[in-house]
């Protein structure tokens, strides 16, 4: 019954969609000053709220069969199991490719929900247009799910036990980093929607980024939350104790982010300044488009990867369809759009919009080269030669663009709008640019360290100081919300760089095989293996190890690495355990069992390895902070409206026009 | 303002030779099997003494008198490698000549192991450092090489034989003959 009826509201929330975009046609086809809410154009918000209303039952209705595991419904039984811990029920809702994609729908659905409730800002048409290609996007998802992804399918006899969930995802960081993701790569879709409806009626004025801007902001913050779980979790998860390894899918979902920090930096221009129209407008579209070609490489299987949990070709001919249609769509509207869009404001390259653009340039070119790193094994296997491409590729070619880019990053802050004076920053902005190098230069020489760590390191320092000279002689208390989401995040970015370097430069590894009671040392640890015990649990068994691990001869620290193994479905997993200190972590992970009573350990120090997402969590509380300064100024500009008209049509005179 | 549209239309090609590309390589079969760098090149020098005493120990030599062989890399201590004994039994009754490399193992054992599953090996030899293993390219127990007449290497199957590769290491043979 609950899945019929999720089923039913899902075709229902569809029609509506239609519903939606027929509305918005008929209303952007007729007259250019229809009032809203007259005629057929009136039905495209209510459509647009009832639709959100409809999914979330719809999802509701999924997450109330997986909870109740009802193994009647094909995609429980295939990726749930009756004796799995509650929340990693809820969370299996979402860990596979139909009810993801649900979420998705839903995600979008509500999101356009809330635009058609709140929004009152823009033009009447544009309003009209940007739920109407809202609605269009949506419409692609639907088809595919009701055709090719149905999540409520039954099964003609219930089965009497589900075949598990892939013991890797069975995660806490699982419940949260594929959630957090589609938030973000959803909320680029109606950043995506309002470009297109910017486009179609020719709108680009700063009033439209301003409202195209909080959905960026909540997107970028959700990505960035999304990519540092995402991080962390394999980090400790898939036991190699690295936190970014330049896999595919790890690439699909910082492509998105970068074209979104560029649009968030963009928007902000065009918001301020009424400047770079076209761009802010590109941006938008290519933000969305590396959400939707980061899930077809996800979920196509046409790259080879580390995790693909859910490939399946047919599925990757319906979102390249998909693709074709909404991408190559909107960059054809843009060519052709593209020089009806009056060209913005001037600005001279020594200004905000000037520091602005080189971040743009910078984060634009590093998007590229992701890209390409990304594609290139497809492209060669085209011509039948097999590559593959990682760090050596993606690291040095990167900096080329993210190093200058950290300097701009440091200095651009400070700089006014439109115009600036080189004399007025002079000192600080030499301060900056001296101070990564004489730290570069003092470090390589007291230290021997590689050169992009090395780097690293020194310009986290200039950003670190850089991000808080917006700060400087302000009254702490005045300073808006949104500068202090700004001074955060890029704060942050420093943090999250010193981590990276950091690491880079100073790990230790050890690989050993020890017997019981023997103790070995690794950096500044000292490590003994204490024993090593079977333990089970509730879909498990495994053998633990209990290490007594000692920082610089301090008090010992108990650790306890573990190999499980999972009966539902069978396979092996190490379980790394980590001690945290405040400057860095001790990663220890069980291997198995060697000859003669020894056991083997990996055992890496991990010095200010924590800073990296530290940093990332920064950066995303920054977009949180500028996202909620933004809001909460827009609702007093509102009222402060509301209350101008309310007196004027109450006649009073001080509030007259003098004219 | 034209070169500009330019530029955009030249994006829009780029972005429609990219889907292309897509659409092609969704439309090939994956083929996701990394094919061995060993393929075509000669084996290495050795001789190994024999492992048990009723089977000769195997050589360089022995892998160039002009017809092709299976070479099994096996260990009495490995569990798949009994599981694929049956395979093996099979390929020996359709004229695979196969010789047997035992990693790290002792004769007894070898012996034992031979008697519970069968002995499909012409010759066995002992390679108790994984000396041989590590310069073929071979990283666990079992693997299976198809070797030609002349000792050049010609195919690698890594991981137990099951019985639906039987039909492609009987083709490789055949390929490895002419």
């Amino acid at each position: 019954m609950i899945a019929e009826l999720g089923l039913a509201a899902l075709w229902l929330a569809a029609a509506l969609a239609g519903l939606q975009l027929f509305a918005a046609v008929i209303g952007l086809i007729g007259k250019g000053d229809d009032a809203e809410g007259a005629g057929i154009a009136g039905l495209v918000r209510p459509a647009a709220i009832v639709q959100a209303l409809l999914c979330a039952l719809s999802f509701g209705a999924l997450l109330l069969l997986f909870a109740r595991t009802d193994l009647s419904v094909l995609l429980v039984a295939t990726n749930s199991h009756s004796m799995k811990p509650m929340i990693f029920k809820l969370a299996a809702t979402w860990g596979n490719h139909e009810g993801s994609m649900l979420l998705w729908v839903s995600v979008m659905a509500l999101s356009g929900g809330l635009i058609a409730l709140v929004e009152r800002r823009l033009p009447v048409r544009t309003m009209i247009a940007t739920l109407g290609a809202q609605a269009f996007v949506g419409l692609g998802f639907y088809a595919f799910l009701l055709f090719s992804s149905n999540p409520f399918a039954r099964l003609a006899e219930p089965v009497a036990e589900g075949q598990g969930l892939n013991p890797l995802l069975q995660d806490i960081g699982l419940a949260f980093h594929p959630p957090t993701l589609y938030f973000g790569y959803v909320g680029l879709s109606v950043a995506f929607s309002f470009a297109v409806g910017a486009l179609l009626t020719r709108q680009v004025t700063p009033e439209f980024a301003r409202v195209m801007r909080p959905w960026v902001l909540g997107a970028w913050s959700f990505l960035t939350i999304g990519i540092t779980a995402g991080s962390y979790w394999a980090y400790y998860e898939l036991g190699w104790g690295g936190w970014w390894f330049w896999d595919p899918v790890e690439n699909a979902s910082l492509m998105p982010w970068l074209a979104a920090t560029a649009l968030l930096h963009s928007a902000s221009v065009l918001a301020a300044r009424d400047a770079l129209r076209a761009w802010t407008i590109m941006l938008g579209v290519v933000a969305f488009s590396m959400s939707m070609i980061g899930t077809f490489l996800v979920r196509s299987g046409i790259l080879t990867s580390v995790h693909a949990f859910a490939v399946d070709p047919e599925r990757g001919s319906f979102i390249l369809a998909l693709l074709t249609i909404y991408i190559g769509g909107a960059l054809v509207l843009f060519a052709l759009r593209a020089n009806t869009v009056a060209e913005g404001e001037r600005f001279s390259i020594l200004s905000r919009e000037g520091a602005l653009v080189v971040n743009n340039v910078a984060l634009s070119a590093i998007l590229g080269i992701v890209l390409l790193g990304t594609l290139y094994p497809l492209l060669t296997e085209a011509f039948d030669v097999r590559v593959s491409v990682g760090p050596p590729y993606f690291n040095p070619v990167g900096a080329i663009f993210f190093l200058p880019m950290m300097l701009v990053l440091a200095v651009g802050p400070m700089l006014r709008w439109r115009n600036d004076r080189l004399e007025r920053i002079r000192w600080s902005a030499i301060g900056l640019l001296a101070l990564p190098v004489a730290l570069a230069i003092g470090l390589g020489i007291s230290l021997k360290i590689d050169l992009l760590p090395l780097l690293g390191m020194a310009l986290s320092a200039s950003v670190a100081i850089g991000s808080l000279m917006p700060l400087r002689g302000r009254a702490l208390r005045r300073v808006p919300l949104a500068t202090w989401g700004m001074v955060i995040a890029h704060f942050g970015v420093a943090v999250a760089l010193f981590g990276m370097s950091a690491d880079t430069a100073f790990q230790k590894e050890r690989l050993v095989a020890a017997r019981v009671g023997e103790t070995v040392q690794d950096g500044p640890w000292s490590i003994t293996l204490k024993s090593v015990e079977p333990v089970a649990g509730p879909n498990w068994t495994a053998i633990r190890a209990t290490l007594l691990a000692s920082y610089d001869g301090g008090p010992v620290q108990e650790s306890h690495p573990q190999a499980r193994s999972f009966w539902a479905p069978p396979q092996d997993t190490s379980e790394s355990a980590l001690l945290t200190r405040w400057n860095g972590q001790l990663y220890t992970v069980l291997g198995g069992e060697a000859e003669g009573d020894r056991w083997q350990l990996r055992l890496w120090w991990k010095p200010f390895v924590t800073w990296v997402w530290y940093g990332g969590v920064l950066i995303a509380l920054g977009g949180a902070l500028a996202l909620i300064g933004r809001v909460s100024g827009d609702l007093k500009r509102r009222r402060a409206q509301a209350r101008n008209i309310e007196r004027r049509s109450a006649g009073d005179p001080l509030m007259e026009n003098p004219a | 303002m034209k070169r500009l549209r330019l530029v955009l239309w030249g994006v829009v090609a780029v972005v429609a030779c990219l889907f292309g590309l897509f659409a092609f390589q969704l439309s090939r079969p994956k083929d996701d099997v990394v094919v061995s760098a060993m393929i075509g090149k000669p084996m290495p020098q050795f001789d190994l003494k024999p492992s048990v005493a009723d089977r000769p120990g195997l050589s360089t030599r022995d892998l160039m008198d002009g017809k092709p062989k299976l070479v099994n890399v096996f260990a009495s201590w490995c569990v798949p490698c009994a599981a694929e004994a049956e395979q093996l039994a099979a390929l020996e009754q359709n004229g695979a000549v196969i010789v047997g490399i035992a990693i790290r193992d002792r004769p007894q054992d070898v012996a034992a192991f031979l008697q519970a599953y069968g002995n499909p090996f012409t010759r066995i030899g002992a390679d108790d450092i994984s000396e041989v293993q590590l310069s073929i390219g071979s990283s666990g127990v079992p693997e299976t090489f198809v070797v030609d007449g002349k000792g050049i290497i010609r195919y690698q199957h890594i991981g137990d034989i099951r019985a639906e590769n039987i039909p492609q290491l009987l083709q490789e043979l055949r390929k490895a003959e002419s």
